[in-house]
């Protein structure tokens, strides 16, 4: 009879379409969000971070890079903890993305040093081989607009200061788009939950084996040259022509764990082996 | 019988402006394909990555589907009613509107002005210009409805009104967001609900966008094509409701091991399972209705666009529940597989479906036959091969990305950097360039071949634009 009826049609394709719509749409509103799902850690952005979310959202970065870190072991390891609800609760629009062109980037925050950053965005082929994310030079030339700042705090209702609307002056779109970054994922302490702690002694696996320096040659060059130097002279990072005089063990759980409030990561995830390949390689010294 | 005026016009319009987004679509396309292979093909701040391939969705799901959908909506409306349009004028507005729409969205995506959700995209005032965009539209197809004559309504207007309402639901919660300037806007909602509510948009664009319309339209041209009648009128009822009532469930399959609540997650997940049968019902239903025909798949070039198109739905609408399941999502999810599956969606069952559909019109609307079957047959195959290259080289490039992500060593630690999964993937991006140039070629052949038809060339055997097949 509907089919005879357009009103009708009209009413019941509405009904049917509302079902699914107020159970899996509307439905979660009451859980979502709610105290339950509250950390006390986590706070709004601060103005010059909300602007460099903004350059994200403006240059489409969630259209290659994700900010959801799944529970699963490979992607815990790679990324660091999972993401968890209450992280989220500030992120107006959501930018948890599809696609991961890019690495995720829900716990890049800490990972590593701002000068990094910089000479990444200004060309990221230099610090990572094989990129292919475009360069992002042209922020630097970009002022930030601090009345612009502070009406889209009142819009969001956040907390801020004049002082922090004041130090927006000067400040470009990389230096909010890099203070963006070294936020995100670190306001719970994720990084030091996961710290392993070493307990004993650690033997050196491969100690007096050359051909364990070569390797660990090859490692240094692929994972430590961009930040020390090719020939450990140092950049980013410090000198570490005498980095050998440290301990084996001291040496391994400084790789392994890093020093993120000095801007150094931990290398846990490419394996103990290669950790300790570095290591000899360090100990000998030599880049050649 | 007396004949209705029906407007042609409009349709013919509609019909050119779609196919030239739908190219500025592809060129955009194959343009960021390249820019994956070498990054010194963006050109910061405004053609890079980052904007044109919101331009690029954005130009080929409004632009190009949406506009052909304007059009054959705007035409089966007409003769499934035995109507003329309930307003003309309202018709010309619409089209105005529609390319003004395009043409914001698209400099405002290239000025970087975002809201950043998938496939909405576009900041706050080119909302508003849609929503008035689809209110006219919708009321000019429902007041044509209204206006009918004849008592019964063929399973392609309830595809149709289907459409008109959950695009208008769906869009009108998503675009929910508090305005700051002009061109800036937040979210009305916050991260977890922001990606749920996202999601259930985003999934069920695909649902009333690419979905129910092109059914709409392969329910009608497929037997105007062919001349014989769609196999079961009850097997499209049931399809047609169980499809409109289960899809809305299934958003947050996109969301799977995400923060969303697990609940939200595994009736998305059961749901899209679900969604084979009706899905597979419009399937069957075009294939048993070429029973005793299938010799026109050689024969008639509109059949070969047709039960193509249908085949391609089929295989999309059983992939995609696969990957809603959990543990293939775990695998597969963020990798290069989903552009493949993606693709052959949009390029094998929507553009299909279309190109088929704008054949069929094309005497209708140019009043003389087409220019050259033959090229139609080139196109078809240039589509097809690209269609399928694509598709199949992004798969594999999938599973193996997917692999590298997930492998591990004994102690625990990664086999592979990021890095070292991203650079096998070069070959398999230079794989696809080249198959959506191949693709875009298809598509270049095919406008030329209207270009062609319309401008008369040929001596051409004409026909008077309102006779009927």
């Amino acid at each position: 009879m509907w089919e005879k009826k357009p009103a009708l049609l009209l009413i019941l394709a509405t009904a049917a379409i509302l079902a699914g719509t107020i159970v899996t749409m509307a439905l979660p509103f009451a859980w979502v969000n709610t105290e339950s799902d509250r950390i006390a850690s986590v706070k709004p952005y601060t103005p010059l971070e909300l602007a460099g979310r903004d350059v994200y959202i403006r240059e489409g970065c969630n259209n290659c890079h994700t900010q959801t870190v799944r529970p699963l072991v490979a992607e815990v390891v790679r990324y660091g903890d999972y993401s968890k609800s209450g992280e989220f609760v500030y992120d107006r629009p959501h930018l948890w993305g599809s696609r991961r062109t890019g690495p995720d980037l829900a716990r890049v925050g800490g990972k590593y040093p701002d000068d990094w950053h910089y000479q990444h965005m200004d060309n990221p082929a230099a610090m990572v081989r094989h990129s292919n994310m475009p360069a992002y030079a042209f922020l630097r030339q970009n002022p930030l607009d601090p009345a612009l700042a502070e009406k889209k705090m009142k819009v969001l209702g956040w907390p801020y200061s004049q002082e922090q609307i004041a130090a927006l002056n000067g400040k470009t779109e990389m230096d909010a788009m890099v203070a963006y970054l070294q936020k995100l994922g670190s306001d719970i302490p994720w990084r030091e939950a996961g710290k392993i702690e070493m307990a004993g002694a650690l033997a050196n696996p491969f100690a007096g084996d050359k051909a364990a320096v070569a390797a660990g040659r090859q490692l240094y060059l692929d994972n430590c040259a961009v930040c020390h130097g090719k020939d450990l002279g140092g950049g980013i990072g410090p000198d570490l022509t005498q980095a050998g005089a440290m301990g084996d063990a001291d040496l391994f759980g400084l790789l392994n764990n890093g020093r993120p409030e000095n801007g150094m990561p931990g290398f846990a995830a490419i394996g103990q082996a290669k950790i300790w390949k570095i290591v000899n390689f360090l100990k000998a010294g030599k880049v050649s | 019988m007396e004949k209705p005026a029906y407007n042609y016009d409009i349709v013919k319009s509609f019909v050119t402006w779609s196919i030239i987004w739908g190219v500025v679509a592809m060129l955009v396309g194959v343009l960021i394909s390249f820019q994956l292979v070498d990054p010194r093909l963006n050109l910061p701040p405004w053609l890079t990555y980052g904007r044109l391939r919101p331009l690029h969705t954005n130009a080929g799901i409004f632009g190009w589907a949406v506009g052909s959908f304007f059009a054959l909506f705007l035409y089966m409306v007409q003769r499934l009613c035995r109507q003329p349009l309930w307003s003309n004028g309202l018709a010309k507005f619409q089209l105005y509107l529609f390319n003004a729409t395009i043409i914001a969205a698209a400099v405002t995506l290239l000025l970087g002005y975002s809201q950043s959700k998938e496939y909405h995209e576009l900041e706050w005032p080119i909302d508003l210009m849609i929503v008035v965009l689809w209110v006219i539209f919708a009321l000019n197809v429902v007041m044509t409805i209204f206006k009918r004559k004849d008592e019964g309504m063929y399973v392609s207007i309830w595809f149709m009104v289907a459409s008109l309402i959950g695009v208008a639901i769906l869009f009108l919660v998503n675009a929910a967001a508090v305005p700051v300037t002009l061109f800036k806007s937040y979210s009305a909602f916050a991260g977890t609900n922001d990606a749920n509510v996202q999601w259930w948009f985003g999934h069920n664009a695909v649902a009333m966008v690419l979905t129910a319309p092109p059914l709409a339209v392969f329910y009608y041209f497929l037997p105007k094509s062919t001349g014989v009648p769609i196999y079961s009128h009850r097997l499209s009822i049931i399809a047609f409701w169980s499809l409109i009532f289960m899809y809305l469930w299934t958003g947050a399959h996109h969301l799977l091991w995400t923060p969303v609540p697990d609940w939200v997650q595994t009736l998305a997940m059961a749901f899209s399972i679900m969604l084979i049968a009706p899905s597979w019902g419009s399937v069957l239903n075009g294939y048993l209705s070429m029973n005793g025909q299938w010799h026109q798949m050689r024969e008639n070039y509109l059949a070969k666009f047709f039960i193509l198109a249908i085949t391609f739905y089929g295989l999309q609408t059983l992939q995609g529940p696969l990957q809603a399941v959990r543990s293939f999502s775990a695998f597969i999810h963020y990798s290069e597989w989903i552009p493949g599956h993606v693709h052959m969606g949009t390029m094998g069952w929507v553009s299909m479906v279309l190109f088929g559909a704008i054949y069929y019109l094309a005497p209708r609307i140019y009043g003389r036959e087409l220019y050259s079957v033959p090229l139609a047959n080139l196109h078809f195959w240039l589509v097809l091969i690209g269609q399928l290259i694509y598709s199949v080289s992004m798969w594999i490039a999938g599973v193996l990305q997917a692999a590298m992500w997930h492998s591990m060593e004994a102690d625990g630690s990664l086999t592979y950097t990021f890095v070292e999964a991203l650079k096998e993937m070069y070959p398999y991006w230079w794989i696809r360039g080249l198959s959506g140039t191949l693709y875009l070629a298809g598509v270049l052949v095919f406008i030329y071949n209207l270009y062609a038809t319309a401008r008369g060339s040929r001596e051409q055997a004409t026909r008077p634009a309102t006779q009927n097949a």
